[in-house]
């Protein structure tokens, strides 16, 4: 057997230029790389990528067309699946879907299947004038009768969104903030996935019909209630896990100490790193401490850094095998200085007389026994408490899905700690009509999970308003394999 | 027979949540009004929000597209004319933004109605306190009040004459109305918490207290109703951003617990609001602040 040809490397801006700026770090592929990694796609039969794929995107088919150095076609191929390539492209954790159970993955070099995506994508992008490329799929334009709701304007949202009106129904999302796309915006960072980007998948939603309403919350401006009652056939529930969770130890309030998502929200969403030509301020840090490991921690950290943070460490009271982020976004935390303490959780923080963070009170853990995650469980080391310096505290040890829909609608079906239930098949909740999907359901997960779960729920209410209305019902093969 | 009122009427009362949501809200400002030189009034073309808005409720503001976004109460809502009121007091940079927009302009961003609102029942005499533009935000809630069946007393104060706002609008929907100004230019000179004190030390029965002004006056009142163990409801401002639960910016701790004001409240109870965090929470970015003002004023000379 010959020796694998070894996967093309990323292109990335260098570490110490990159923590000065807010530009994309990884520079994406020129179409030569394309062409050359796409041919390393072996075409088996079994095409294990495409069920790695939670939106089932026809991956061998978009690969071999960029090998043939048909871009734009393959950007078609793709976009029949994904209304989002270009997030999904830079965003996605690969190594954990299609190409973990690549057949090449066995050799540790399966094909990058994310860096093509996002070639093809931003190709498409560059090379179609500024204007959008529309949809030329299947649409049954009798549909357009029905019209869908859908609450969030985030992955799960704009993934079920595109679907059915790609489909043909008519299709409305409201959105809570001022601004679209949910995470996509207030939580994932410009060096991550540049706004301009960002916009361009927007506007492929809108282009297929989708009208987006920002400022509405639903819950509080209009009920889940009066929309099904009052002229819309479903709704579709994506308001994702936005609420922060709290460390609830002492000095938690003082000045200085942040949520995750509201030091990402004042810089994503507010763009607060260009006070004061943009009017929401920030407090420039000196030293900053991240308490978690997830990716909004990694990106809290990189973020700190481009603002002028000297020092970032991240607190973890686990150790790195359990730091829950994805492994590439670690490595380009640590490439720009981050550093870590493990097995470390704060007890305290510390703060002057004015009520200003100075310190944190750490006390060191070691592993135990495994918890119900699976993981060892850390324990406290006693009389190892230590103090370190900063003057800026962000917690990021996960969000929870926001209480607004599950307070407000009665009826509705949630787990303990507030999870939407639904039917995993349809996307149904307890109230008929009434779908959600994403990390309102399964608490805070990835881009693309939420994205699956849209596919999903999408086909759902397909359905659904298919039997309500004794319209012909779709092909249950054609729901799987596109 | 049908005649094109009743269509008219037809059409209106048919039409549903769907086409009212999706036609929207322009955010016009209907009417502009200075209520005296630093605060303002706007009525605004907002359907929705008027049709759900409750007494103690707010709306997130973004005044430009560069611009932060800030919570004001909803002063008063017409569900039938479709429009809401907010008025605020130009204090900073944002609110200096909005005060520069005039009748017929649209404000780019408002969202709501958010926050709990507040809870209304006939308590039997209801003793509702107003400091400076606090007064907007005490009006929908004596209100309320007022139509609940309680007995509403009223005590409105200000620093001097020019800055009392709304009197006869509160005095319309008050049994009784006491007025106070910090240097006697009108009315009694001295502090809303001295008529709050000689009220509850004569035989008066006063069942609840709701106190909206400055976050001291509020702290004053407070005090002033503890001793006598009578329930006192306020409603805090902190520093917010996204006002649906989401960035915790507006931590307040109450009763030891931390709640965010934006989904907790706003309104709390007095007697358990730790008063020394949220001032000093309120200071974070008074540096940026004083900053972003000088800005604002090279631009205005320029």
């Amino acid at each position: 057997m010959s020796r694998v040809k070894p996967r093309e490397p990323m292109p990335q801006q260098p570490p110490a230029e990159r923590i000065k700026n807010f530009y994309e770090v990884a520079l994406g592929y020129t179409e030569e790389q394309a062409v050359s990694e796409a041919k390393r796609c072996l075409a088996c039969k079994k095409k294990p990528c495409i069920s790695g794929c939670p939106v089932m995107i026809e991956i061998p088919e978009f690969l071999a067309l960029t090998a043939e150095g048909k871009f734009l076609e393959a950007a078609a191929s793709l976009k029949r699946n994904n209304s989002l390539p270009a997030i999904c492209g830079r965003v996605c954790p690969q190594e954990e879907q299609c190409e973990v159970v690549c057949v090449l993955e066995k050799t540790g070099q399966p094909v990058a299947i994310g860096r093509i995506e996002r070639f093809v994508a931003d190709y498409e992008a560059a090379h179609s004038n500024g204007s959008i490329v529309p949809y030329d799929g299947p649409n049954d334009p009798t549909l357009a009768q029905y019209h869908v709701a859908i609450v969030g304007s985030g992955p799960a949202g704009l993934t079920v969104a595109g679907d059915l009106a790609k489909m043909g129904y008519s299709v409305s999302i409201f959105e809570a903030l001022h601004n679209t796309g949910g995470v996509l915006r207030y939580g994932i960072p410009e060096f991550r996935l540049p706004r301009d980007i960002l916009d361009r998948e927007v506007d492929y939603v809108r282009s297929l019909g989708v009208k987006i309403f920002t400022n509405v919350v639903i819950g509080k401006t209009v009920t889940i209630e009066e929309m099904l009652c009052g002229g819309y056939e479903a709704v579709f529930v994506g308001t994702g896990a936005g609420a922060p969770q709290m460390m609830r130890i002492p000095g938690e309030n003082l000045n200085g100490v942040l949520s995750g998502n509201e030091w990402l929200t004042r810089i994503n969403l507010m763009r607060a790193n260009r006070f004061p030509d943009y009017h929401t301020p920030l407090k420039s840090p000196t030293k900053v401490a991240v308490i978690g490991a997830g990716n909004t921690a990694m990106d809290c950290t990189r973020t700190a850094l481009r603002v002028g943070a000297e020092e970032v460490t991240i607190v973890y009271r686990r150790s790195r095998t359990e730091m829950p982020a994805r492994a590439e976004e670690i490595e380009n935390a640590e490439h720009e200085g981050v550093k870590f303490k493990l097995l470390t959780n704060p007890v305290r923080f510390i703060g002057d007389e004015n009520g200003w963070l100075v310190g944190m009170e750490c006390i060191k853990m070691e592993l135990g026994e495994p918890d119900d995650s699976g993981r060892r469980r850390p324990v406290p080391i006693p009389g190892s408490e230590f103090i370190i310096d900063v003057d800026t505290a962000i917690i990021a040890i996960g969000q929870t899905p926001n209480p607004l829909i599950r307070s407000t609608t009665s009826g509705l079906e949630t787990t303990r700690w507030g999870g939407i239930v639904i039917d995993e098949k349809t996307g149904m909740t307890s109230i008929p009509g009434l779908f959600a999907g994403g990390d309102a359901v399964t608490g805070a997960a990835t881009v693309i999970t939420a994205m699956g779960a849209g596919r999903i729920a999408a086909q759902g209410i397909d359905r659904y308003i298919r039997e309500k209305h004794g319209l012909p019902l779709p092909e249950p093969e054609e729901t799987l394999d596109g | 027979m049908k005649t094109d009122v009743h269509d008219c009427a037809l059409a209106a009362a048919e039409r549903s949540v769907r086409e009212l949501i999706e036609a929207g809200a322009s955010n016009r400002i209907l009417r502009k009004e200075y209520l005296c030189d630093t605060v303002v009034l706007f009525e605004l073309d907002n359907p929705l929000v008027a049709r759900s808005a409750r007494a103690g409720e707010f709306v997130v503001v973004r005044p430009a597209l560069q611009g932060e976004r800030i919570p004001l109460t909803i002063s008063d809502a017409d569900p039938k004319r479709g429009t809401i009121t907010i008025i605020f007091q130009i204090v900073g940079r944002t609110t200096m933004e909005l005060a520069r927009l005039e009748q017929g302009e649209c404000v780019p961003d408002v969202c709501g109605p958010l926050g709990k609102p507040t809870e209304i029942e006939n308590f039997g005499t209801a003793l509702c306190v107003g400091g400076g533009v606090g007064i907007a935000f005490l009006r929908p809630i004596t209100k309320a009040l007022k139509l609940a069946g309680n007995d509403v007393l009223t005590i409105l104060g200000a620093r001097e004459r020019k800055l009392l706002i709304l009197e006869n609008e509160m005095r319309a929907i008050s049994d009784e109305l006491f007025l106070t100004t910090d240097d006697g230019s009108y009315a009694r000179k001295g502090l809303v918490t001295d008529v709050v004190k000689e009220l509850l030390e004569s035989d008066t029965k006063i069942d609840i207290v709701f106190a909206i002004g400055p976050m001291p006056m509020m702290k004053a009142v407070a005090d002033v109703t503890r001793p006598f163990g009578i329930k006192t409801m306020v409603s805090l401002d902190p520093i917010m951003i996204d006002g649906t639960g989401m960035c915790g910016g507006c931590r307040v701790t109450v009763g030891g617990k931390t709640q965010f004001t934006c989904v907790d409240g706003p309104d709390f109870d007095a007697h358990e609001v730790d008063w020394g965090e949220i001032k000093s929470r309120k200071s974070y970015y008074l540096e940026e602040e004083r900053v972003a003002k000088e800005m604002l004023a090279k631009e205005a000379n320029r």
